[in-house]
């Protein structure tokens, strides 16, 4: 070949050779970056989500005797890892593994499994395995202190396999309330409500604590032993609770509405705290602490739903019709005779069913939502939808554990023994202490 | 005067203050205690280490009272710790050389109060 034509050769593929690639680089990420962006988002809100195991286990240690407490966070830890397992092998397929208008069948072991959406696989099974076990592990807190470790073993794998994913389906996964516009954005209805009203089915089926109600009914206080640990628990909760209720949107392309959700799921916490607080000082004479922390969880709870569809100002009124609410629920119970040592049905149960019912008052559809609430215009069609969805949960749910609970009681008992639950369950259940070295009174 | 000192189960505290309450006798001290007699020991495991555990958790209550309230006293103890069980625990009675309200500085019976 002549010089310059070589010389035109090497040129030409030189320059080829560059923009090509370039080229194609630059192509790739086009396509991916915003793939990139979310999935970080969705797996960092799965962090999130999973350090909330840490939360509930403080709030609920802190709120119970020191002698149960290695017990309950035993509970919590298999809690998650049951949750995971579970999810794994059965409910991640049962949720989002097809059409079906009660569940899904593809994707057991998620072999074959399939993401519903444009996020890898894993990250979006991570991010709802951890929501799984948050569902799982509120129910830990309204059994506490007397239900036998086995018993709760098995509980705790039926409810990630089972029950969970298939209120999850119903709600999430393609299945029937999701055609009727029910709209639960990160699970007031499918984890709080359903850890909340399994926790009292439980508790009413387990009965409550020896010493709990005196001859004459009335409760007496089993108190709490170390209240800076449900503190502790209760910020940590929060903390999780911006990757519970952001994390939700799967994806970070519309920045605005993260925004949104993410200074609702604020200011609710913060305004159930303050109402809580105020309504407890007026009726107790003293600001409590533990309630007030209670009334924070409670107006987190009840924004859970309807964080992406409400304005900050209906959040704060959302939050502290929460905190109200809880403390009434509280009340309630121990007028029933109904032993909730953490009360987690008056925060997880009652709040999740408020802010469910929340959805259909202060939705607004320049948010996005389906419909207008009550209080914009748009009647009680939206209510009225909220209603019926969290209903049908919840009916699914109370006889679902009735059931289970039941079942497990028959065969292998739900409660220990009278000597184990004086004792302690550290010691009884697992042999061990918590505050090996402490002198701690305990006189019930 | 008498010092009563008791032993008993911690989870009997309870039913024992009732019970002492009934008697009209409400100035009681509370301590924690370890302590056994004839009960088992139990075992601990810890991070695969077993150990056997012999010193009990109790609960040591200490009051004085006058003569006059002495039976009434440890009936009431009795009524309030006893579970037909190993482990009930005990009453010691000692007497008591005497006793001052440290507010007024009143000395003997009328300080029992």
């Amino acid at each position: 070949m002549r010089k310059r034509n070589r010389f035109l050769l090497f040129g030409m593929l030189l320059i080829l050779g560059v923009l090509v690639p370039l080229e194609a680089f630059a192509g790739k990420a086009e396509v991916k970056t915003s793939l990139m962006i979310d999935t970080l988002w969705v797996l960092l809100a799965a962090f999130l989500v999973f350090f909330m195991q840490a939360g509930f286990g403080m709030v609920e240690a802190g709120l119970i005797r020191a002698k149960n407490a290695a017990n309950i966070l035993m509970k919590n830890m298999m809690d998650f890892c049951m949750a995971s397992l579970g999810f794994f092998v059965f409910g991640y397929a049962l949720m989002f593994g097809g059409d079906g208008a009660l569940f899904g069948v593809d994707g057991w072991f998620l072999i074959n499994a399939k993401s519903p959406n444009h996020l890898p696989l894993y990250a979006f099974w991570l991010f709802q395995a951890a929501f799984c076990g948050a569902a799982a592990t509120i129910v830990a807190g309204g059994m506490a202190e007397r239900m036998k470790f086995s018993s709760y073993l098995l509980y705790s794998f039926v409810i990630s396999a089972f029950v969970y994913p298939i209120v999850g389906h119903w709600v999430w996964g393609g299945g029937w309330l999701s055609t009727y516009q029910f709209h639960d954005f990160a699970g007031s209805t499918v984890v709080h409500a359903l850890g909340g009203f399994s926790a009292l089915v439980g508790t009413i089926i387990l009965g409550p604590r020896l010493g709990k109600f005196g001859a004459d009914g009335k409760p007496k206080s089993l108190g709490g032993h170390n209240i800076p640990l449900v503190a502790l628990g209760v910020f940590i909760l929060w903390f999780g609770w911006f990757g519970f209720n952001p994390g939700s949107e799967l994806g970070f392309g519309d920045p605005e509405k993260i925004a949104l959700i993410a200074i609702n799921t604020n200011m609710a916490a913060v305004a159930g705290a303050i109402s809580m607080m105020f309504v407890a000082w007026g009726k107790f004479g003293k600001p409590d602490l533990s309630l007030t922390l209670n009334g924070a969880l409670a107006g987190l709870v009840a924004v859970t739903a309807p964080c992406n569809v409400v304005s900050p100002g209906a959040a704060i009124y959302i939050g502290a019709l929460a905190g109200v609410l809880c403390l009434f629920g509280v009340l309630w119970l121990d007028s029933l005779q109904i032993d909730d040592p953490v009360g987690a049905f008056p925060v997880h149960g009652l709040c999740g069913l408020w802010g469910t019912l929340a959805v259909g008052l202060f939705a607004q559809k320049g948010f996005g939502a389906a419909y207008d609430g009550l209080f914009y215009g748009g009647g009680l069609k939206f209510l009225g939808i909220q209603a019926f969805g969290a209903l049908a949960v919840i009916a699914f749910v109370v006889s679902s554990m009735w059931i289970v609970f039941k079942t497990i009681d028959a065969l292998i008992g739900l409660r220990v023994t009278k000597e184990q639950e004086l004792r302690g369950l550290d010691l009884s259940e697992h042999g061990m202490e918590s505050y090996s070295g402490f002198q701690i009174f305990t006189t019930e | 005067m008498k010092l009563i000192v008791a032993i008993i189960q911690p989870h009997q505290l309870p039913a024992v203050k009732q019970a002492l309450f009934d008697e009209q006798i409400f100035k009681i001290t509370v301590t924690n205690a370890l302590g056994c007699g004839e009960e088992d020991k139990y075992q601990k495991v810890y991070r695969g280490v077993g150990f056997e555990v012999e010193l009990l958790k109790k609960v040591r209550l200490e009051l004085a009272v006058n003569e006059d309230f002495v039976e009434r006293a440890i009936e009431a103890i009795v009524r309030g710790a006893r579970t037909n069980q190993v482990g009930d625990g005990k009453i010691f009675v000692t007497d008591l050389m005497d006793c001052i309200r440290i507010r007024t500085g009143e000395r003997g019976p009328g300080a029992i109060g």
